[in-house]
This record gives structure tokens, sequence and C-alpha cells, in this order.
């Protein structure tokens, strides 16, 4: 029993970690914070996975979020904000509007997921989850495997394209 | 001795929150940097969900897993081309506020 407890608690302190860092990174005043508390919600979302047993999310959630996605963003901040002009004013006015309209969609979901049945499966995780993956996207998903990764390619060269210097 | 262990659905309202507080910084930042990082917010919500579907759902296919894996992927390849493009903007109009890049309008 005491291993659902600590399940549970595990849950509900990586909950209020995601919560309350995408509250500051929606929030926060200062761009940089938002940036750092970014990366203290992915990593409490590869937390989640981890007690989802998606190891291998976690792990890629760490990898690729964390390491390259918020450090992408970093670099962005750094390289578009003038750095004696870091306080600029970043929410505007019509919070109101836009929080009602986040409500309603909040209770739009709740409304709609609350006792909607969902069929639960019983049967137990596999137990080589990472291995059976990897087997997956070699085999069945190894189209969409490819069509990524050459999507990863043009965004690669799409952005060195985008970014380059004009030099006329 | 029973305890209620954490079920499909609140995972749900975590993702459903989480998705929602992406929602409000996307509408009301206005640092287009600050709205891409509201963007990945939601794009981690929508993740969640997917693992949670596959955990309590379809255990033993794996494929909501697989469908979060190239979430991450085509979001971290978005990342790099919206990047470019407000470096771009920067470059040009030396700020990136999204109120004031309207110059696509008629």
């Amino acid at each position: 029993m005491s291993d659902i407890f600590l399940t549970n608690l595990t849950f509900y302190v990586l909950s209020f970690c995601v919560i309350a860092g995408g509250i500051f990174v929606v929030s926060s005043r200062n761009l940089f914070h938002s940036a750092v508390f970014l990366v203290f919600t992915l990593f409490a979302v590869a937390g989640i996975f981890v007690v989802l047993n998606a190891y291998l999310l976690a792990a890629v959630q760490v990898l690729i979020y964390v390491g390259a996605v918020a450090m992408l963003m970093i670099f962005g901040v750094m390289l578009t904000t003038q750095l004696t002009n870091v306080r600029l004013r970043h929410v505007n006015e019509q919070v109101l509007p836009a929080l009602a309209v986040c409500l309603f969609f909040l209770g739009f979901l709740i409304y709609g997921l609350w006792d909607t049945p969902f069929e639960i499966a019983r049967a137990a995780p596999p137990p080589d989850i990472s291995y059976k993956i990897g087997t997956l996207l070699m085999t069945r998903y190894v189209l969409p495997f490819e069509v990524v990764s050459v999507l990863l390619l043009a965004a690669l060269i799409g952005a060195v394209v985008i970014a380059k210097r004009d030099r006329s | 001795m029973e305890q209620a262990t954490i079920g499909l659905s609140h995972y749900l309202m975590l993702s459903g929150i989480l998705f929602t507080i992406g929602l409000f910084g996307v509408l009301t930042r206005r640092n287009a940097i600050a709205v891409l990082m509201s963007a990945e917010l939601m794009f981690n919500a929508v993740n969640i969900t997917l693992v949670a579907f596959s955990k309590f759902v379809t255990p033993a296919e794996l494929t909501g897993q697989i469908i979060a894996l190239f979430t991450i992927i085509v979001a971290a390849a978005e990342a790099t081309g919206a990047l470019a493009i407000v470096l771009l903007i920067y470059r040009r109009f030396r700020g990136i506020n999204v109120d004031r890049i309207n110059f696509m309008k008629w």
C-alpha cells in the first residue's frame, strides 16, 4: 500500500511543479525567468513520464526539450533582448478576455472529460517498453521515422538559410 | 486498506490545465519568444495526454508513446524554424513584439 501512496505523492508533487512552473512561464515579467521556469516545467513533465512508465520518452524529453529546445529559447532570448532593457512589458492589457476564454475552454474540457467512460485496459504494460518502442520504430513505424528525419534535416537547412545574413 | 490510485482522469486534468496555461500564454504574451514558450507548454500537455492514454487504454501496443515521440521531434523542428524567423524579424525591425509585426496585413 505504501507503494501506491508513494506513486500518488510523486504524481501530486510533479503536477504541482508542472502547473506552478507553467504559470510562472506565462506570467513572469522577465523573459529570462520565463525560460528558466520553462526548463523546470519540462523536467517535471519528464518526471510525469517516468510515473507513467514511459522511460524512453522521459529520457528523450530531457535530451531534446531540456537540452535542445529550451537552450534554443534561451539563445533566442539572449540574441533578441537588449540586456540593459530586460524588463520589457510582456503581458498586455487583454488579460481579462484571454482569462475568460481560457477558463471557458478549461471548463469545457473538464465537462467533457469528467465522466466520459474510457475503456481502461487492465493488462500490465510490457516490462521492456524501450526495447519494444525501438523495435516498433524500425519495423511498423519505419516510414514516419524516415519522414520525420527528413523533416529535421529540412528544418536544419531552412533555419540556416533563413537566419543567414544577407550579403547584398 | 484501500487507497485511491491515480487514474486516467487525473492525467487528463493535469494535461488540460497545462494546455490552458499555454493557451493563456499564447493569447496574452506579446514577445514572440514567449509565445513560442507557451506553445511548447501546449505541446507538452498533448504529450502527457498521449502517454496517459497509451498506458491506461492500450498498454500493449505503445502507439501513444510513439506518437508522442514524433510530436517531440516535430516540436523541435518547429522551434528551430520559428526561432530563425524570430531572429530575422528582430534584425529587420529591432524588436519582436508581435503587436508591431503587421507588415503582412493589407
